[in-house]
């Protein structure tokens, strides 16, 4: 008693079982390093070899000096942001409507619902939906012509663009910024409101000055989800145009297939530039999401 | 003051808002159910369904990619149920690397991920230092390919399940089950197969539902793998066929609505969402 009493308290209790309870999680661990770690490991170290196996950064210097590389970088970032930001402002309107504008409940759970449905409605047949939408014989496309004379392909429309392919990511965008804002637009206090109009605000002041500031890190950090959302997006784009948009997705696609093989290493450089854009906006994302939980909780 | 809150004006606003949504998420399915139903001319039929159905590769492809997902959720329930019980019990300090890893897939996108795979086990097993090579590569071999693309979609629905699955955990008491049981001679096999499962299972099925709506429909992993599954299938269908392809896409959003709607009713609106593209 006496002995052990003696010695300065210990800050691990039983010290030899404590490494043994880390192998109730090794099955785990060997599942990321075969499946997630191994594949980026080899992307990472294929980046930079070249041909005969040495190390080099000419790869990665392509990836900036290789003007096609370069435009299908910027033609991902900005259908990326394009459909972020406009999916991210009605996604945000929506949200809006049904928590805090005043529409009945039982619309929530119902938006809610088709929002999970069309976060995760994507990929082909999100293409084809949009095909019979949208196409040149479309469902849309014939009432614009037939009730309202206006032939959306005679003035520049066409759904194999930038523009079309943007309105069809919307449609998984703008629900997963529903299902994200929701609950943040559910903190708003009722409190504030309260506070805000008996000090003699109106709506327009309210909104402005105390709600949005507030939500604010939640909107952006929600926006740049839903750029990651597109960032990454691969199967809609190839099943929609076929590859003719070179995003840098269907360009890495066309690494993988061997279409364009003059250098192997230079799609393992491609996929790397890839992931540090993810990455930075995944940490973007989390930094924010940070911010916003002091206010809402 | 209480009244004036109470009138406030009818919300012209939120229901244009509504509206409008409302529009977006219906015309697409809408304009897919009406041209599925015109194969025939000048009626509207069902003959688009028939023949989608009728066409045997098919059925052995969406049985196939049935087959995949009912093995990865199998799979990831196994993995990660002992997992997130053992760090919630035994190893907290393990729990924000776990976490960490979790969101990885987030990070690399399936067109990453099956890159990366198809690098590293295209080539034989290579012992590290040595020239010792082990075993075919895995792509050769169906069975290695199975493994291959049922592991990448365990890592895409990582997020979801693993989510569903430590929630669940949250809301019992993990310790007390876990005593009280073994207090009546379990072992630990017997906790977790019959104590803490039945205990998790609404957050294992809204898992393994989200798992179901991401892997039906897949098409990058499945085609760069090789694999004859569902959305390789639809999208060549779509490549000749207009009317079919139609048809099964309004089937396929009819079982994604179906899996979110089961979520939504078990998990009271809970239920995390958002899926691979």
């Amino acid at each position: 008693m006496s002995e052990t009493a003696l010695q300065p308290p210990s800050k691990t209790p039983t010290p030899r079982s404590n490494w043994k309870n880390w192998i109730g999680v090794v099955p785990f661990f060997l599942f990321a390093i075969m499946f997630i770690f191994l594949p980026s490991v080899r992307l990472f170290i294929g980046s930079f070899t070249n041909e005969e196996g040495h190390f080099t950064l000419d790869n990665v210097r392509q990836l900036f000096t290789q003007q096609y590389i370069i435009n299908s970088y910027l033609l991902s970032i900005r259908i990326s942001a394009t459909t972020a930001l406009g999916g991210g402002i009605f996604g945000f309107l929506l949200a809006y409507s049904v928590t805090v504008g005043g529409l009945p409940k039982s619309l929530r759970s119902a938006l809610i619902t088709f929002s999970g449905v069309a976060s995760n409605f994507a990929g082909v047949p999100l293409a084809f939906a949009f095909v019979a939408t949208l196409g040149r014989t479309g469902f849309v496309t014939t009432i614009l012509k037939d009730v309202f004379g206006l032939n959306i392909y005679d003035a520049g429309f066409n759904l194999y663009s930038f523009l079309g392919l943007s309105l069809t990511y919307m449609y998984f965008q703008f629900p997963l910024m529903v299902l994200v804002m929701a609950p943040a637009l559910d903190g708003l206090k009722r409190e504030w409101r309260e506070a805000a109009e008996n000090l003699g605000a109106n709506s327009i002041q309210y909104w402005l000055r105390v709600a949005l500031p507030i939500l604010l890190p939640s909107i952006l950090g929600a926006m740049i989800l839903l750029f990651g959302n597109a960032f990454g997006a691969y199967a809609t784009a190839y099943a929609l145009t076929g590859g003719r948009l070179p995003i840098i997705t269907i360009q890495i696609g066309a690494q993988v297939r061997g279409d364009v093989l003059h250098n192997p290493n230079l799609g393992n450089a491609m996929a790397m530039g890839m992931v540090v854009i993810m990455a930075i906006s995944l940490a973007g994302y989390s930094w924010l999401q940070g911010k916003t939980e002091r206010w809402l909780r | 003051m209480n009244i004036s809150v109470r009138l406030r004006k009818f919300p012209f606003w939120s229901w244009l808002w509504f509206i409008l949504g409302v529009l977006y998420f219906v015309l697409p399915l809408f304009a897919t159910l009406e041209f599925s139903l015109g194969m025939q001319r000048d009626v509207l039929s069902l003959k688009a369904y028939q023949k989608a159905f009728a066409d045997p590769k098919f059925w052995q492809t969406f049985g196939y990619s049935v087959f995949l997902a009912v093995m990865t959720i199998i799979v990831s329930i196994i993995l990660i149920v002992p997992t997130a019980y053992w760090i919630r019990l035994r190893l907290p300090e393990a729990r924000r690397i776990v976490e960490f890893i979790t969101l990885l897939p987030f990070v690399i996108p399936a067109i990453i991920l099956v890159f990366g795979l198809i690098r590293v086990y295209s080539t034989p097993f290579h012992i590290p230092f040595t020239n010792i090579y082990l075993g075919q590569p895995l792509t050769n071999f169906k069975f290695g390919t199975n493994i291959l693309i049922i592991g990448g979609y365990m890592v895409l629905g990582l997020p979801y399940m693993y989510r569903s699955v430590d929630t669940g955990m949250r809301t019992v008491d993990v310790r007390t089950l876990t005593e009280a049981a073994q207090s009546l001679g379990a072992n630990w096999f017997v906790v977790i197969a019959r104590v803490i499962l039945p205990n998790i299972r609404t957050a294992l099925l809204s898992g393994s539902l989200l798992t179901f709506a991401i892997v039906v429909g897949e098409v990058v992993l499945a085609s760069f793998l090789g694999v004859q599954a569902f959305g390789p299938y639809l999208f060549l269908l779509g490549q000749h066929r207009a009317y079919e392809p139609a048809a099964l896409t309004f089937t396929t959003f009819l079982m994604t609505w179906a899996a979110m709607g089961i979520i939504q009713l078990v998990t009271g609106g809970q239920g995390q969402t958002a899926g691979a593209h």
